[in-house]
């Protein structure tokens, strides 16, 4: 495990491995009361039928009792125990990441889509939970449980243990083996189709209203169920090898149980004993039989923490100066032949640009043209390759990511609002802030009326990602936030994207009103949204 | 929760059929049990009574253990084609039903969550049929198997067995009933949890704007802690559930065990149906505690069905079935008091709306922003129904007429037209399969788009163009129709003053009727008549 991937991410504290250990030592003596309990029954009952005392039999008929309830005793500490410990892995691993993602966010996740990759990081966290209680712990539960039945087996009669050691071998190694491959064999073959289909399910809904309208539906269901069949027909032939590591496993226990029938009838032993040999194997049938499963699993969890991994092990993309400077008392950007770029490409190469302090300037240019990216240069999010950015005259490489952005703000086109109150989301920017001074910016951002009208006022609750807003409310609502922090400087970056035009429109008008003498950079491919006393000084990135 | 969802059968003929073959497997599989154990106290028995030769019992077992293998995998094989086939049956189904209830009940969150459906909740499935139903068959059969053979040998242990395994269901109904406001309270604290980690995680970087984000990491361990200790206090009873299934199995076995024990002291009872008892009973047990346990392991796969059939039982609306509907190019288009109500929300989108459109008019639509510019294209197109007025053309309603008929009277430019992978001429052509490469051409030269080549590919969702070229894309895709009227939701916004002036006397051209949604003067003044949509003061956005 210490190879996997991720695993540093999902390490337990050392508290925590006592519990495991207490899970681990749970679990093998419930496993342990099964099997115990088959065999006590074996040797008891093959004793009786000699007709016995009774009372010779006391022993093993208290004992066979106790088995009876040890295993439902031990199994429910195991699973206390193993949930409590998985939960303790799972709530330091989530700490971890959080610690890591704060470093590298938002500049050091490349690509489009970061509000999706950051959501598909959360799911693949919970794999954590998996590994321990579905994974290692079961598997180190049966392989302790099925050693030390075979260990008693070979104190019995050591050729039928020996025997049984090698069905065990086959059922700990081949066994998880063959599922883990057939399991990853299916998934290859079946993969591209599934892709397909998931595309083309999602274009039909996407675009269900274009369909309907030119009474199109039975074309395109044609098209999706082609895909559809292609899908079902992988799915069909990857079943033949589906169920081989489970069909494997029962002749294992099979095969364990007829080696103590042909090797014991033959040996010196009594018949009590002869018995235990026989059926003990049985019992491990159960005790085993988890292991295909987590085999199966195993594939999933190692791809979740993969995926985690990879994402958390992004270089950090700034470098904290060693001794940062003071902040300057200038407030004028510059940017001088500024080189950005992720990987091997250059998003951005030579910019040069001169913002003095209280500027108005519109950088326009179309998707992919670099627009985000000079928003996270003149953040801090990202360092450039070469050439500068000045703030006040002094290089923003020499002072600290938080000391750019006590004066730089930024407003995105998917601004985060967190699924609190409008009170919250807006003490975010200036935590202890009078609510004279909340509502003196929702006001300025136009949204005053808006939250006086509901019924809870500033103690609304947003929803998720702000769900219970409008799209323009949602805008205003990240725009009353930077307002409230009072940045010199304010970056708005696509900020209409998401709102119809009339509203976008409406919502740029606003925020140049709003900005008074603040700097205010925005960063659009829509230049006709933006009023015209404002669009003095524009400049097209291509 | 239902163990067996009839729905399921009834909508998927794979899976009844696959019913049917797990029957014959489970009931194969129970026979080869009882076999295997009769061989197995055969074998034991001969061997400590008279010292039998047990070559014979070793072949038989080898066979059964062969038999029980093959069956064990060939309901695998079974079950994983069944399951393939029944989530492509569902996920057709679902499609064209989403389909057919229209763009306004598939709109928003739904719409997402009917991309997730069939995409990844679908296969949630898979272990509902590889593993729960497989289990649910066998915990019907083999039992009763076991039980019927070991009376045939023991009575009492039989009947041991028989008192105590409808224990099981029972113990496990009161006590999940018992405990379940403690599970619904953990599954909640493990939801806030998640939550709150999803929602610092995607907000950091707005949290490190505002310079809060190096907090967080300690936030995180301190919020998981608080709801670790409260979700563990619930687990313990939650757990209760499989402890007593586990402890009633185990503490049944043990006393079998110790009875026929006894009865063999007392002479009652021969070694070898003894032995044939010891081994059965624990099987007695063992497919109702696989159950429950596949039972939880298949809840997604349960949750997605039932999601499946709320849509497909979610009624398609009523229209009527008349095909013959008067033509728009010569008959009047009239809204009569239209007022229609989105579900879930109390404001109406439209209000007491009247409209007349004339032959050959081009009429703009006007008004602010919400007051439901857009939902008056909805209702002609029959993506939302009236919750009072009426439609009507020629002296008939509009939901006399079959919807497919209907709709042939219009060509609609959406406000964000939904483009679909392939070429220009593809997403042309949705518009009139059968046109040709000229008539193409000449629509995409109408919408001002002459300079896209036919076979250039637009990428998915018609990234690969600009928002102005999917537009006009769009365009001629209504123009290539020959659809009476063209229903246009704001179709310049994105093109500069020149190319929207082209447009609008493209339009023109074509003679056809117009009604269309604008905010630009331009465009308005373009118009024969504007019609202001609504007049609802409204405040802020």
């Amino acid at each position: 495990m210490r190879g996997m991937k991720g695993w540093e991410l999902v390490r337990p504290e050392g508290r925590v491995w006592w519990r495991l250990v207490l899970a681990l030592v749970a679990g093998v003596a419930a496993s342990g009361s099964a099997v115990a309990l088959l065999a006590t029954s074996a040797w008891l009952i093959t004793t009786a039928a000699a007709q016995p005392p009774v009372l010779i039999l006391l022993v093993p008929i208290v004992a066979v009792r106790a088995f009876g309830v040890g295993r439902g005793v031990f199994r429910y500490v195991e699973r206390l125990a193993g949930h409590d410990a998985a939960y303790r892995v799972l709530g330091e691993t989530r700490a971890r990441i959080t610690g890591r993602l704060e470093r590298i966010a938002p500049g050091g996740l490349s690509g489009r889509r970061q509000g999706d990759l950051l959501a598909r990081l959360v799911l693949d966290v919970d794999a954590v939970l998996d590994l321990w209680l579905r994974v290692l712990l079961p598997v180190a539960v049966a392989a302790v449980t099925a050693f030390a039945t075979v260990v008693l087996l070979v104190l019995l009669l050591p050729t039928a243990g020996v025997a049984v050691a090698v069905a065990v071998l086959i059922a700990c190694t081949i066994v998880p083996w063959l599922t883990a491959w057939t399991a990853a064999r299916a998934e290859r073959r079946i993969a591209g189709e599934r892709g397909e289909v998931a595309a083309a399910a999602t274009e039909t809904l996407l675009t269900a209203g274009d369909i309907v309208a030119f009474n199109a539906v039975d074309d395109v269901m044609a098209a999706f169920s082609a895909h559809d069949d292609r899908l079902a027909a992988a799915e069909r032939r990857s079943a033949w090898s589906a169920g081989l590591g489970g069909a494997l496993l029962v002749l294992c226990v099979g095969g364990a149980s007829i080696a103590g029938l042909v090797l014991g009838s033959t040996a010196n032993i009594t018949g009590a004993v002869f018995a235990v040999l026989v059926l003990t194997p049985l019992a491990l049938a159960d005790v085993l039989g988890g292991i295909p499963a987590a085999a199966q699993l195993v594939i999933r969890v190692r791809a979740a923490l993969g995926r985690v991994q990879e994402l958390v092990d992004a270089p950090e993309p700034v470098r904290e100066p060693a001794m940062p400077v003071a902040l300057p008392q200038g407030r004028g950007l510059e940017v001088k032949q500024l080189r950005v770029g992720y990987g091997e490409d250059d998003v951005l190469a030579g910019l040069s640009l001169d913002m003095p302090a209280g500027s108005r300037v519109v950088i326009t240019g179309a998707s992919g043209s670099g627009k985000s990216t000079l928003a996270s240069v003149l953040l801090r999010f990202l360092e450039p390759r070469s050439g500068e950015v000045l703030l006040g005259g002094v290089d923003l490489a020499s002072l600290e990511g938080d000391q750019v952005r006590s004066v730089v703000g930024l407003l995105t086109q998917e601004s985060h609002v967190f699924d609190t109150t409008i009170r919250e989301n807006l003490l975010l920017a200036k935590p202890g802030a009078s609510d004279l001074r909340l509502w003196r910016a929702l006001y300025l951002a136009r949204l005053g009326v808006f939250v006086e009208g509901l019924p809870d006022g500033l103690d609304t609750m947003v929803g998720e990602h702000g769900a219970r807003l409008s799209g323009g409310e949602r805008q205003r609502l990240a725009f009353a936030r930077l307002l409230l922090a009072d940045r010199d400087v304010l970056v708005l970056d696509e900020p209409t994207e998401h709102l119809d035009e009339e509203t976008g429109r409406a919502l740029l008008a606003d925020l140049f009103a709003a900005a008074g003498k603040r700097t205010v950079v925005l960063l659009t491919h829509r230049p006709d949204l933006v009023p015209a006393h404002a669009r003095r000084q524009t400049m097209n990135l291509t | 929760m239902k163990p067996l969802d009839p729905r399921l059968l009834r909508r998927a003929r794979a899976a009844r059929a696959f019913l049917v073959a797990s029957v014959v497997i489970g009931v194969a599989s129970g026979a080869l049990i009882v076999v295997q154990a009769v061989l197995l106290a055969r074998g034991i028995a001969g061997v400590v009574l008279h010292g039998a030769d047990v070559t014979g019992v070793v072949w038989a077992l080898a066979a059964v253990v062969a038999g029980r293998a093959a069956l064990l995998w060939l309901q695998e094989v079974v079950a994983q084609r069944a399951a393939a086939a029944v989530k492509s049956t569902l996920r057709r189904q679902v499609l064209e039903h989403a389909l057919k209830l229209g763009p306004v009940w598939l709109s928003g969150e739904r719409s997402s969550a009917l991309t997730t459906l069939l995409t990844k909740g679908l296969d949630d499935l898979d272990p509902y049929f590889a593993r729960y139903l497989p289990q649910l068959v066998l915990a019907a059969t083999v039992p009763a198997g076991v039980v019927g053979w070991m009376a045939t040998g023991d009575l009492i242990a039989a009947g041991t067995v028989l008192v105590t395994l409808p224990l099981i269901p029972i113990f496990m109904a009161l006590i999940g009933w018992a405990t379940q406001a403690h599970s619904r309270r953990r599954q909640r604290a493990l939801g806030v949890l998640a939550h709150h980690f999803t929602d610092v995680v995607t907000g950091l970087p707005t949290l490190k704007l505002f310079g809060r984000a190096k907090a967080q990491e300690d936030a995180v361990r301190r919020v998981t802690d608080r709801h670790r200790v409260a979700s563990m206090s619930s687990l313990r009873v939650a757990f209760l559930s499989s402890f007593a299934l586990e402890l009633l199995a185990s503490i049944s076995v043990a006393l079998v065990a110790v009875g026929v024990g006894l009865r063999l002291i007392n002479g009652h009872l021969g070694l070898e149906t003894a032995l044939m008892v010891l081994i059965l009973a624990p099987e007695a047990y063992l497919p109702l505690r696989q159950v429950g346990m596949q039972f939880h392991a298949s809840a997604d796969g349960v949750a997605a069905s039932e999601e499946v059939f709320r849509v497909l039982e979610t009624p398609l609306p009523e229209r009527g079935a008349r095909i013959d509907v008067p033509d728009l190019r010569t008959n009047t288009l009239q809204l009569y008091d239209v007022t229609v109500r989105y579900p879930g929300r109390a404001e109406p989108a439209l209000e007491g709306f009247d409209l007349e459109v004339r032959p050959g008019e081009v009429v703009a639509l006007t008004g602010a922003s919400g007051a439901g510019k857009s939902t008056v294209l909805s209702v002609l197109l029959g993506f939302v129904a009236p919750e009072r007025g009426v439609v009507v053309v020629g002296g008939s309603a509009a939901d006399e007429f079959e919807p497919t008929e209907w709709r042939r009277q219009f060509a609609w430019v959406p406000q964000r037209p939904g483009l679909r992978m392939g070429t220009v001429a593809d997403n042309v052509r949705l518009g009139r399969p059968a046109a040709s490469d000229d008539e193409v051409r000449l629509a995409l030269l109408a919408a001002g788009a002459s300079e896209l080549e036919l076979d250039k590919a637009v990428g998915e969702r018609g990234q690969l163009l600009s928002g102005g070229q999917q537009r006009r894309v769009a365009l001629a895709r209504a123009l290539v129709t020959d659809a009476p009227v063209l229903l246009l939701d704001e179709p310049t916004a994105g093109l500069d003053a020149e190319a929207e002036a082209a447009v609008v006397a493209g339009l023109r051209a074509t003679g056809r009727t117009v009604l269309m949604v604008a905010h630009r003067p331009a465009l308005i003044a373009a118009a024969d008549r504007a019609v202001v949509v609504g007049s609802r003061e409204l405040v802020s956005v």
